[in-house]
C-alpha cells in the first residue's frame, strides 16, 4: 500500500490544529471534545505507520481518559478564564523558541531520515520472533518475552497509581470535615 | 525533517499549556499533548518506507518478511507507555477532584488566594 507525503504531513497539521483548540479554547467541554479527536487522528496516524496494535489500544485508552476527565469536570465549574498567569511571561516562550530550534537542528544532523530506520536490534527480534518463539507477531513477542521485566514494571506502575486514586478519592476513613 | 517539526510543534503546544495555564484541567490537557507527541516521535523514528506491519502471515518468506517489515521495537516500548500514561491521567484527574472538594475552584491563583 503506497501513501502519499503530502498524506501525513495533512494528518499532522489537523492534530496540531486540534492541540490548538484544545490548549487555547474557553470552554473546558470543548477543549476536552478536541483533545479526543488528537487522540483518534493519532489512532489512525498509527495505523498508517504499520502498528496495528498501538492504534487499537490508543483507541481504548482516548476514550477512557476522555470519561475520566469529563467525569472529573462533568458538574464543576466548566469555564476557564483565558488569561494566563503573567509570572514567566516573555521569558517562557523565549525558552521555549530556543529549544524548538535546538531541535530542529539535532532533527536535521542526528535523526535518521523519515522512513529510513535504524534496524540494529529490530532486525534481529524480526528473525528471531517467528523461527525460535514461533510467534507471529513480534510486537507481542518482544512485550512478553524479550522484554518482559519491562512489562512486569508496567504493572507495578499501574498498581502504585490505582492505590493512589484510592486513597485519594475514599470517603470513609477520612478524618477531617 | 517536516514531520519531526511537527511533532516538535505538537509537543512545545503541550508544554506552553503545562506551564502557563492557570486551570488545572488545562494542564492536564498539557499533559496529555506532550505524551501523544512523544509517542508518536518514537513510532516515526522506526518507520520504514512502504513498510509492513510486523506481523508474519502464513506464506511469507522470512527474508522478505525482514526486508519489509517496520522496526517492533519501538512500538514494544510505546504500548507500554500509552498505559502509563493513563494511569497518570487517571491520578491527576482524581487529585483535581480532591482540590475542588477542598477549595471550591479548579483556578490556581484562587486555590493560592484563599490559602492565605
Amino acid at each position: 500500500m503506497e501513501i502519499d507525503f503530502g498524506f501525513h504531513v495533512f494528518l499532522l497539521f489537523m492534530m496540531i490544529i486540534g492541540s490548538f483548540v484544545a490548549v487555547f479554547s474557553k470552554k473546558l467541554i470543548s477543549s476536552l471534545v478536541s483533545l479526543g479527536t488528537v487522540g483518534m487522528l493519532l489512532s489512525i496516524y498509527f495505523l498508517i505507520l504499520g502498528a496495528p496494535d498501538i492504534a487499537i489500544t490508543q483507541l481504548v485508552v482516548e476514550v477512557l481518559t476522555l470519561i475520566i476527565l469529563l467525569s472529573a469536570i462533568i458538574d464543576r465549574d466548566v469555564t476557564a478564564d483565558m488569561t494566563s498567569s503573567k509570572v514567566y511571561g516573555f521569558l517562557l516562550i523565549f525558552i521555549l523558541i530556543i529549544s524548538f530550534l535546538t531541535f530542529l537542528s539535532y532533527s536535521y544532523f542526528i535523526f535518521p531520515e523519515f522512513g529510513k530506520a535504524n534496524m540494529r536490534v529490530g532486525e534481529k527480534y524480526l528473525y528471531l520472533a517467528p523461527e525460535k518463539l514461533k510467534s507471529a507477531n513480534c510486537v507481542t513477542a518482544i512485550v512478553l518475552d524479550f522484554r518482559g521485566y519491562d512489562t512486569i514494571g508496567e504493572a507495578t506502575v499501574i498498581f502504585t497509581a490505582i492505590i493512589g486514586v484510592m486513597v485519594l478519592v475514599r470517603k470513609k476513613g477520612r478524618k477531617d470535615e | 525533517m517536516i514531520i519531526y517539526m511537527c511533532i516538535a510543534i505538537m509537543f512545545f503546544v503541550g508544554l506552553y499549556g503545562m506551564m502557563v495555564k492557570k486551570n488545572i484541567i488545562k494542564m492536564i490537557i498539557g499533559v496529555n499533548i506532550i505524551g501523544y507527541a512523544v509517542n508518536l516521535f518514537f513510532i516515526v523514528l522506526g518507520y520504514r518506507k512502504n513498510g509492513i506491519a510486523p506481523i508474519m502471515v502464513p506464506g511469507m518468506e522470512i527474508k522478505d518478511f525482514v526486508q519489509k517489515a517496520v522496526n517492533p521495537l519501538p512500538q514494544a516500548l510505546v504500548l507500554t507507555s500509552i498505559v502509563i500514561d493513563l494511569s497518570i491521567i487517571c491520578f491527576l484527574a482524581s487529585l483535581s477532584i480532591r482540590i475542588y472538594e477542598k477549595y471550591g475552584s479548579f483556578d490556581f491563583e484562587k486555590i493560592r488566594r484563599l490559602k492565605g
